[in-house]
């Protein structure tokens, strides 16, 4: 059954671009149901707020089904908020209750420049996977799907970190801002695999040295772990530094040889 | 004479089909050995625009990458791993008869031109089998994790519309899981060079040259800035228009805009009123809710469907004896059960819901149940094939359904219409192609579970990257007109017109207010089922909305950086002239088949009734310069190989 809660109060960050001067702005939401998600409340403020003259807040937000990775608010100094494994856009409003204020702002990282509002640039993520996030079959030529069994723990461990949604959660939630867990996934992902192994160790090497241009280091907070929507264990990016160790050794050999 | 017949003299576009000659299972390969060539060296003197980076985009644009062309792909995403097609749950079908149990490309043929209520080419569809098995290998191949047995193979379920296994997926995530795949191939291709990635763009305008396209117009969505890049060959990848109805199982920004300008730039729209209602969907809860979940289709795989004999019933569920429950389902279709076709399932619950029989606060839903499976199966199993569904959907409403059954009921969820193409998935503009959800193409008046994702990735994997090159290689050294032809200073100019527009009305009123509005007529009128008296009424209705909306919108912010409320206003625009050539679509074809069901058609036991001798064509529709002033088109479908039957599944 439904219930109405009342006289929520949001503060949420206001900023009209990267070099602007950023703040919080009050709203008071008198009622909503329960039933309504966090950001349906968003949607109904921006739809008063446009009603009214004002600007709407700008947030990124698409699947609302936990799945596309686009929504990304800080709620009260929690990435994705409080419910453990659950990304904003499928937070409820029954995770709160009369009165409360709720802080919001965008993900805060180095890597992630701001560009309006709760809005933020994550290509970062994308430069990562361009750099070697992929196995190399192209187009064609194929063999059948069936010729390499699979034993299914191994296809389950991948399926388990590929289900990586690319939020960025992780580096938001991380002091240092690092992005080790989202590029662990991938290359555990990837590096489990029979048909990942050609490129096992030129993989993970340019996956981590582009991952430490752009981004911070880990120092093994584990906050990123606590963040994930789809609680990637943080076991993946010990198999990536032992993966590195190994390219790197392997790297050091070949140039021996030459 | 039949009425297609007289509607084809009338024809104002020549409409060429391009099919191949010979016999059905041989037309693809024949027109693979027939087709021109570009030498692989000469590939990078031709630049393809590829927009849309979803399943069928990513996987165009990579492949064309690989094979030499220089591609330049656009998204109004802020990565291309976001796409809508992120979200597909159940699965994707290939041919493959891993299960052995009779499965083989002519039966996934003759299943999708069945299912798709002999409204589909005939040709497409074969090919679009063929490739099927294809796809399959080439996603292992990129590492996309899909669900094993124990013995290491890959492991099938089954899906609506069909009676083999033959659908492959990843947990609840199989679409997930192929666009990383496709995304990673695509962004392999961005790191060597090979595809200029512009993300966070919006296509809003196609240039036409000389009759064939040349470009495309794009608005910058973080700075507003208005830029036009020019090809030789653009292909739309632009997805569905299912937010058409507001309320939708389709992600949020999902719109119609580059299928719709390519419309006004006179590429035809084909059967806008085929639009798929997906059985199962959690309810609407309030009133403000502005986006309906998806429960995936392929639960029906072990939930059973049903609802209380007594309209007046409040007990529990579990509480309700079998005596007095209808597993109307099984009761009415038993070969198919709980696995019929979606259009069948999804007018079956609103039937038992408009007779008061639904269940929930707001009765406005059908029991699927799982108590069956769980007793027969265990927990643990049922866990493993659906844990993640469970855990959305009872983060949603609240309730866990290994417990109390889901509450499911149907709504707007994907679109068979789009825009005309021929065989080779080009529209009637020349050099102007549309693949996956945004061409018309395979699905007929009805797609079955599982075959949008083969769709798109047939489309861009193993069909676009060969009948491109056809297109392109007599135009070899040609000179191709650049972006300072004044038909891309024209098109600038209107799309700045058209931004400072909505800016300037100054009204009182939301985008998003308008577009519910909208949605609601186009439900109303032009959902799960329609009839001429609903469709007149709709056809009077949206055109006084949309005169409303172009006095009393209200655009807050600026042009000139990222203002989302803008965005919205064009898209809304685009959805009001598509919502009228919907319902014009449905009003004039006086049949029902699939999706579309006109209630003054049907069998004595409510059945959808088509009408071959009048209306087995497709309708295209060209611009006639006012939305409401549509001129009609018509491809006849021959049937050779499926003999024209009534569609049963009792
Ligand atoms: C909830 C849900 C579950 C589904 N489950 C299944 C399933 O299990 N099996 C199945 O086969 N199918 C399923 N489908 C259907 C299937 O997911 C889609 O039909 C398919 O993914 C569409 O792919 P696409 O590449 O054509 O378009 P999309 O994935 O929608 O991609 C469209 C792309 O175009 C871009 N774009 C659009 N307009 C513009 C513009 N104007 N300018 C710039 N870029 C633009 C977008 O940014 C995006 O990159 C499901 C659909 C839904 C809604
Ligand atoms: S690892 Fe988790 S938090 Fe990081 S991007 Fe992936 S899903 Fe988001
Ligand atoms: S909006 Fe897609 S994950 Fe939240």
């Amino acid at each position: 059954m439904s219930n109405t809660i009342k006289n929520i109060t949001l503060k949420i960050w206001r900023q009209a671009g990267p070099a602007a001067k950023g703040y919080f702005e009050t709203h008071n939401i008198p009622e909503i149901t329960d039933e309504a998600s966090f950001l349906e409340m968003l949607d109904i403020l921006n739809d008063r707020l446009v009603t009214e003259g004002k600007e709407a807040v700008v947030f990124d937000h698409d699947c609302r089904e936990g799945i596309c990775g686009t929504c990304s608010l800080m709620i009260d100094g929690q990435a994705h908020g409080p419910q453990r494994g659950t990304a904003t856009c499928q937070l409820h409003m029954r995770k709160f209750k009369d009165g409360d204020s709720i802080t919001i702002e965008p993900w805060r990282a180095s890597a992630f420049p701001l560009i309006k509002d709760l809005m933020v640039d994550r290509s970062a993520f994308d430069r990562i996977i361009e750099s070697g996030g992929y196995i190399t079959a192209e187009t064609g030529g194929a063999p059948d799907a069936n010729l390499i069994p699979i034993a299914k723990p191994i296809a389950d461990a991948a399926m388990d970190s590929a289900e990586c949604i690319g939020c960025g959660a992780c580096v938001a939630a991380c002091p240092n801002g690092a992005a080790n867990l989202f590029t662990a996934a991938k290359v555990a992902h990837l590096n489990r695999l029979p048909q990942g192994q050609a490129e096992r160790y030129s993989r993970v090497e340019t996956m981590v040295e582009t991952m430490d241009e752009h981004f911070g280091s880990c120092t093994n907070h584990g906050e990123c772990e606590a963040a994930c929507p789809k609680e990637i264990s943080i076991d993946v990016i010990a198999l990536m530094h032992k993966d590195y160790r190994k390219a790197k050794f392997a790297n050091r050999k070949d140039l021996a040889r030459s | 004479m039949s009425l297609t017949d007289q509607l084809l003299a009338q024809n104002t576009v020549q409409l060429d089909s391009k099919i191949p000659a010979g016999a059905m299972a041989d037309k693809w390969n024949t027109y693979k050995s027939d087709m021109k060539l570009v030498n692989p060296n000469n590939k990078r003197k031709f630049k393809v625009i590829v927009v849309g980076t979803g399943l069928a985009g990513a996987s165009a644009a990579a492949t064309l990458a690989e094979l030499g062309y220089q591609v330049d792909a656009f998204t109004f995403h802020d990565s291309a791993r976001r796409a809508h097609s992120i979200a597909a749950q159940g699965g994707i079908n290939g041919a493959k008869n891993y299960k052995g149990d009779g499965d083989s490309i002519h039966r996934l043929f003759y299943d999708t031109v069945k299912g798709g209520d002999f409204r589909a080419r005939e040709a497409n569809v074969h090919r679009l089998a063929e490739n099927s098995v294809d796809i399959i290998d080439q996603m292992v191949a990129q590492g996309v994790p899909f669900a094993r047995e124990y013995g290491g193979l890959l492991d099938n379920r089954s899906f609506g519309g069909a009676q083999v296994s033959r659908t492959f997926y990843a947990r609840g995530q199989t679409g997930q899981q192929l666009l990383l795949g496709a995304y990673q191939q695509f962004s392999r291709q961005v790191g060597l060079g090979g595809i200029r990635l512009f993300n966070r763009s919006e296509l809003i305008d196609i240039v036409v040259v000389d009759g064939r396209a040349a470009g495309i117009v794009v608005r910058d969505l973080v700075t507003g800035e208005l830029t036009s890049h020019s090809a030789h060959a653009v292909v739309l990848a632009t997805g569905g228009y299912g937010n058409a109805f507001f309320l939708s199982t389709n992600a949020m920004a999902c719109n119609v805009t580059a299928a719709w300008r390519a419309h006004r730039k006179g590429a035809l729209f084909a059967n806008p009123c085929y639009t798929q209602i997906h059985p199962t969907c959690i309810p609407q809860s309030d009133d403000s809710q502005s986006k309906l979940t998806l429960m995936s289709e392929s639960l029906r795989n072990d939930g059973r469907v049903w609802v209380p004999t007594n309209p007046d019933e409040t007990r529990p569920a579990h509480e309700i004896p079998e005596s007095e429950r209808d597993y109307y389902l099984e009761r009415l279709y038993p070969s198919f059960g709980n696995l019929a076709p979606r259009d069948i399932s999804s007018r079956a619950a609103k039937r038992a819901v408009d007779k008061g029989l639904g269940v929930g606060p707001k009765k406005n839903g059908v029991y699927l149940d799982f108590s069956d499976a769980i007793n027969r199966l265990g927990r643990e199993v049922v866990e493993e094939r659906y844990g993640n569904l469970f855990e959305m959907y009872e983060r949603i409403a609240g309730e866990n359904p290994y417990d109390t059954p889901m509450r499911i009921y149907p709504a707007s969820h994907y679109t068979m219409g789009g825009l005309w193409v021929d065989y080779e998935l080009m529209t009637n503009i020349p050099g102007l192609y549309a693949a996956g959800e945004a061409n018309f193409s395979d699905h007929g008046a009805n797609r079955l579970g599982a075959s949008a994702l083969m769709q798109g990735l047939s489309d861009g994997y193993f069909v676009l990257p060969y009948t491109i090159g056809n297109y392109l290689a007599p135009m070899l050294n040609k000179p191709m007109p650049g972006t300072d032809h004044p038909e891309f200073k024209a098109a600038e100019a209107a799309a700045k017109e058209r931004f400072a527009g909505y800016l300037a009305i100054g009204g009182t009123k939301s985008p998003d207010f308008f577009h519910r509005e909208l949605g609601k007529i186009i439900w109303d009128y032009c959902g799960m089922e329609r009839t001429e008296q609903g469709l007149e009424k709709a056809l009077s209705e949206i055109p006084a909305l949309y005169e409303e909306f172009k006095k009393d919108l209200r655009v807050t912010g600026d042009s000139e950086s990222m203002n989302q409320t803008l965005e919205k206003a064009g898209r809304v625009d685009d959805f009001f002239q598509l919502g009228m050539l919907m319902c014009k679509d449905a009003l004039d074809r006086k049949e029902s088949c699939g999706g579309h069901f006109r209630a003054e058609y049907q069998t004595d036991d409510g059945e959808a009734l088509r009408d071959d001798d009048n209306y087995c064509h497709v309708s295209a529709w060209q611009w006639g310069g006012d939305p409401m002033k549509p001129v009609l088109n018509v491809e006849k479908l021959d049937f050779e190989e499926v003999h024209l039957a009534t569609r049963s599944y009792k």
